[in-house]
């Protein structure tokens, strides 16, 4: 291959039947990603780049392929949201309290990807302990959208928490990368920066090895360039893991199969209540025109209502900072990562954590701490789980009049670093069309599918039945192809 | 309901994260704003509606008994900070 | 009442009852931890039996071990109580260091096992019934050394996660003496049913003591918590110690607070723990990586028919089938090993003097060599078998008293040792009369005496047997001195 740059323009898809052709190497291919990933370094999207041992996993590839014995990814080089635990390789959830934390284990997840042959390029940034829209809350600072609005420099957010993955399958630096979604937090980075990204039924990624944020929410999933890209990660993400209580045992398909075109006949969803009050035109446009590639398509829309919508975000805010407060207790500097000395024990883990945690954390773990605690339990703690039941309830009743339901993905596209920070609320509501899907458990994708007036990307999403991801990757297909989104940012970034 | 300053300084305990004087008054304000919009869901009538414990439709699967783990105290104490004979080291705490 | 009556302590205002309740901790006798694959051994090097789950490495999740559920079930049928057939963990939110997540995943509005009642027999021969108001399953902390350094707690945490079944008494305990019969009697069923070892030294078992005071009739008092006790003499004293000081308080104008305290085994007294001082919150919430626990009628049901007998119904068996005196019965039920023992020396055998042999020489034997029945050189089989060559007249009882000397002293075999020092009892009628005849020639007082004063025949009878080296048979010795020199 003459031209090492053409290869990180490539596909996931393209570039595995590239090496499986011979039309270059796993060592070509993880080369160029890696003088990709040194050039983009303005982005911030790594915590931890890891070129040798991306070098190494190429090579082996490189030989299976030379014998003849590829695995499903082999030779692909991808980036792995620091929130996965990597055996041997500093892990840091983007926060400082666990700042040279080095697993002695590799995530379910993560493993998931070496046996199938991907190529970890390194750990990418996100928002600390992924808690964010923006990824502006990381101990190792702001992850940079490859995106720019037209004509204007202003350094606009990724959208978090997987900020790091966004940006860099956005500035073609990775084939793909990993994810986790709590309350958006794959879907709408993805919208933010163009990209293709997915949020599994709960329970189909397993959890063991992932920092937890809010166990009950959780989940691991792809961000790719295309739905197929995403497809091939998901098969491979996927799996029951007897090491996670709430892993379910149902069997992993090929969903690469699943991406059919064939719609027809399909009932989709429009729920009234994501038409939110000032929902600017330009969102409403996009939703009203995938609504017509899917009747193109010969599907039918149908008008639904899930009426809990509004108290989806409320709610949210309270069991995932609940969970939050207690699964960050054990960072406590005595068994890993930072350790601030105090007078006493109870001076340690005060300093330990109150100099470890950035603010959002903190806000959050009072929080969570605040609604737990004697007196609080029942007005907040246990109305919020009543009203995720109730939630829950209104997707289950949707479901028996429709196959799936289309709605934006999020309700503006990127803005600017430092925009909202000094109000938290406003950016707790990016979430307010992904969150439901989190609190019910419900598979989540969402796809570029038109720009801006400001020419930033715009997504669409499709949620769907639990474990009904081929349904939901099937319809994305479908909008993708209809949407034809070929706009990308223009590159900015590179250090040449 | 909202907090004031003593309850923030007292849930911060609580949660063991040292907060300086100075960020009481902000932090007491921004938990006051998150706690009265999320305080929205009492219009939600949930009289009868059973708290979500799971989104997961299953129950607890069960393992067998066996050692399967362990055995490894070096990586189990590689990444603290403090230790001491293979024991995880402390302030020294009075019961 | 007269009962109650007794356990009453006098103060300067009058008489004062003392109210108790126990939090019994009980660890499952499984080989790994509740939530992990980590090895449960006592005494390992530290840190050695930890696994990244129980060192609450980010990203680890429990998984529950399905031994450690069936236990607490077994248990919870033990004590006649009801099993829940869902029930739910939970999270118990606080910092120490030995509690590497910062909860303790725990039951708490759930538990496994709901109310249930336990018969406790006391010394006296009454006995008292203790409502059980719940067993719920819990993992266990890992340990802090804080002697061993002069600035720094160590910590351990090979306990950390180890699967404990506490048991919650409701307050229905009124004096020490209780409190130590009630603890003896939950053991011995969790003993019986196989789920806890039961050994307090290694702190298999423990209780955290709720104590308070009330003039009688009053309300309860407010109690004060003692917290892990792993001995029962412990228990006692701590509650003979803390009945005595909360008197004492509100005697001299006090008010009880509620307290959370430590037992100091070397002086006997109890003093507030420091690091309990200030108000816990816990904020317990469904652990949301784990599922609601989900038991099925049938496996219950399974369970419950594969239950061993009880001591309860042992005891009463013993009592109806064998004759046995409800003491002996309860001696012998007090531990299934010995109830074994007791069974299989009965069996085809006289039960009552199978009961004698085992509650009286043997067990005297064993207490004062402070040896286990378990260890005991006299098997049941060769207690059985002294007990019928006492039964055929092999040998008289006074000289199987000898040969269970020589058993428990050497472990052979009864036979063996009649035989080898030839200890066969005389029955040969001719052979005994001759020896009367020599004593009656040789006392012609005490043949007179005895005409008299028929208790005389005793001194004869002992002449006889000291003549024989003991080996007479009593009963002939009796029948000639009579015909020679009765009425």
């Amino acid at each position: 291959m003459s031209d090492l740059k053409e290869l990180t323009e490539l596909t996931l898809a393209s570039a595995r039947d590239g090496l499986r052709n011979k039309d270059f190497t796993a060592v070509e291919l993880t080369e160029a990603h890696i003088t990709a990933v040194e050039e983009a370094r303005v982005l911030n999207c790594f915590v931890k780049e890891t070129p040798d041992k991306a070098l190494e996993m190429a090579k082996a590839s490189d030989e299976r392929i030379a014998k003849g014995e590829a695995r499903d990814l082999d030779g692909l080089p991808i980036g792995m949201k620091d929130l996965f635990c990597t055996d041997g390789i500093e892990t840091t959830a983007g926060s400082h309290i666990l700042e040279g934390f080095v697993p002695q284990y590799e995530s379910t997840v993560s493993q998931n990807l070496w046996n199938d042959g991907a190529v970890l390029l390194g750990k990418l940034n996100l928002d600390e302990f992924a808690m964010g829209s923006s990824n502006e809350t990381s101990f190792f600072g702001n992850v940079i959208n490859p995106w720019r609005r037209a004509g204007d420099d202003t350094p606009l957010v990724p959208g978090g928490s997987s900020g790091g993955s966004s940006s860099s399958v956005a500035a073609r630096i990775a084939l793909a990368a990993t994810g986790t979604d709590t309350g958006g937090s794959i879907r709408q980075p993805a919208a933010f920066t163009g990209i293709v990204g997915m949020k599994p039924t709960y329970g189909r990624c397993s959890r063991w090895g992932v920092v937890a944020f809010a166990s009950s929410l959780d989940q691991a999933g792809p961000m790719a360039r295309t739905v197929r890209d995403v497809a091939i990660m998901l098969k491979s993400m996927a799996s029951f893991d007897p090491k996670d209580s709430t892993s379910v045992d149902c069997a992993v398909p090929d969903y690469e199969k699943a991406l059919t075109g064939d719609i027809k006949g399909l009932k989709i969803g429009i729920p009234k209540e994501y038409r939110v009050d000032g929902m600017p035109t330009e969102i409403e446009k996009l939703w009203q025109q995938g609504i017509e590639w899917l009747h193109a398509a010969g599907a039918k829309t149908v008008d639904v209502s899930l009426p809990h919508t509004k108290y989806a975000l409320p709610a949210y805010y309270i069991v995932a900072p609940a969970e939050a407060s207690s699964n960050l207790a054990r960072y406590d500097g005595v068994k890993f990562g930072l350790r601030e000395e105090g007078d006493d024990i109870q001076a340690m883990y005060e300093n330990t954590r109150g100099s470890g945690f950035g603010a959002e954390v903190k806000r959050r773990v009072l929080i969570g701490t605040y609604v737990l605690s004697a007196g609080y339990y029942d007005a907040y703690y246990l109305k919020a789980q009543q009203v995720r039941t109730c939630i829950a309830e209104n997707f289950r009743k949707v479901f028996t009049e429709c196959d799936a339901i289309l709605t934006p993905t999020t309700p503006s596209a990127a803005f600017g670093a430092g925009e909202k920070d000094n109000d938290p609320l406003s950016m707790y509501l990016n979430d307010v069309f992904t969150v439901t899907g989190n609190l019910a458990g419900l598979p989540g994708i969402s796809i570029p599918s038109g720009l801006s007036s400001e020419g930033l990307p715009l997504g669409l999403q499709v949620l769907g039945k639990p474990f009904d991801e081929e349904q939901v990757l099937r319809i994305a297909g479908v909008i993708e192809d209809a949407a034809g989104f070929d706009a990308r940012p223009q590159n900015w970034w590179s250090a040449k | 309901m909202s907090v004031d300053k003593d309850t923030v300084r007292r849930i911060a305990h609580l949660a063991r994260i040292a907060i300086k004087e100075e960020e009481l008054e902000p932090m007491t304000g921004e938990l006051n704003t998150i706690l009265a919009w999320v305080e929205q869901l009492d219009e939600v009538d949930t009289d009868g509606v059973p708290p979500m414990t799971s989104v997961v439709e299953a129950t607890l699967r069960q393992r067998a008994d066996e050692v399967t783990d362990g055995g490894y105290a070096d990586r189990v104490t590689k990444n603290a900070s403090n230790r001491n004979d293979g024991f995880f080291a402390v302030p020294k705490v009075m019961e | 009442m007269s009962e109650e009556k007794s356990n009453l302590i006098k103060g300067n205002t009058g008489d004062w009852e003392v109210v108790i309740g126990l939090e019994i901790h009980a660890q499952v006798s499984s080989n790994s931890k509740l939530f992990s694959g980590a090895a449960t051994q006592f005494g390992a090097e530290p840190n050695s039996q930890v696994s990244l789950v129980d060192a609450a490495m980010p990203g680890m999740l429990p998984v529950i071990n399905q031994y450690c559920v069936e236990q607490a079930v077994k248990t919870g049928l033990g004590l006649g109580a009801k099993i829940n057939r869902v029930s739910v963990f939970d999270r118990k939110n606080y910092f120490y260091p030995d509690l590497p997540q910062g909860y303790q995943i725990s039951q708490f509005k759930q538990p496994i096992v709901g109310e249930g009642e336990v018969i406790v027999d006391l010394a006296d021969g009454t006995s008292v019934i203790v409502g059980i108001e719940r067993l719920h399953l819990e993992q266990d902390a890992g340990k802090s050394i804080h002697d061993l350094h002069p600035k720094q707690s160590l910590v351990d945490l090979n306990r950390s996660g180890i699967a404990l079944m506490e048991i919650v008494s409701r307050p229905d305990l009124r004096s020490s003496e209780q409190a130590g019969a009630y603890m003896r009697k939950v053991r011995t069923i969790v003993r019986y049913l196989g789920t806890c070892d039961g050994n307090m030294e290694q702190g298999s078992m423990r209780a955290d003591v709720n104590v308070s005071v009330r003039k009688p009739g009053d309300e309860l008092g407010t109690r004060c918590e003692m917290k892990n006790i792993n001995s029962i003499r412990f228990i006692q004293q701590s509650i003979e110690y803390e009945a005595r000081r909360q008197i004492e308080v509100i005697e001299n104008g006090g008010v009880i607070e509620q307290q959370t305290r430590l037992f100091d085994s070397k002086n006997g007294e109890t003093r507030p723990m420091r690091s309990k001082e200030e108000a816990h919150d816990y904020r317990y919430f469904p652990d949301p990586d784990l599922l609601p626990l989900a038991l099925d009628e049938a496996w219950i049901d399974d369970l419950k028919a594969k239950l061993p007998e009880l001591p309860d119904d042992k005891k009463a068996r013993y009592i109806s089938d064998f004759g046995l005196s409800p003491y002996d019965a309860s001696v012998l039920v007090s531990e299934r090993e010995r109830a074994d023992f007791f069974e299989a020396v009965a069996s085809g055998r006289d039960a009552k003097l199978s009961a004698n042999w085992v509650t009286g020489s043997l067990f005297a034997a064993l207490k004062k060599e402070g040896v286990s029945i378990h260890d005991s050189k006299v098997s049941a089989s060769d207690l059985g078998e002294l007990i019928d060559l006492i039964s055929d007249q092999t040998i008289s009882g006074r000289i199987a008293k000898d040969v269970f000397e020589l058993m428990f002293e050497s472990g052979r075999p009864p036979r063996e040792i009649v035989e080898e020092q030839g200890l066969t009892q005389v029955t040969d009628t001719g052979a005994i009369e001759s020896e009367i005849d020599k004593i009656i020639a040789a006392n012609p007082d005490k043949v007179e005496q005895v005409k008299e004063k028929p208790r005389m025949m005793g001194w004869f009878v002992g002449q006889v047997m000291q003549a024989t080296g003991g080996k007479a048979n009593p009963q002939v010795v009796n029948e000639i001195l009579q015909k020679k020199l009765g009425h």
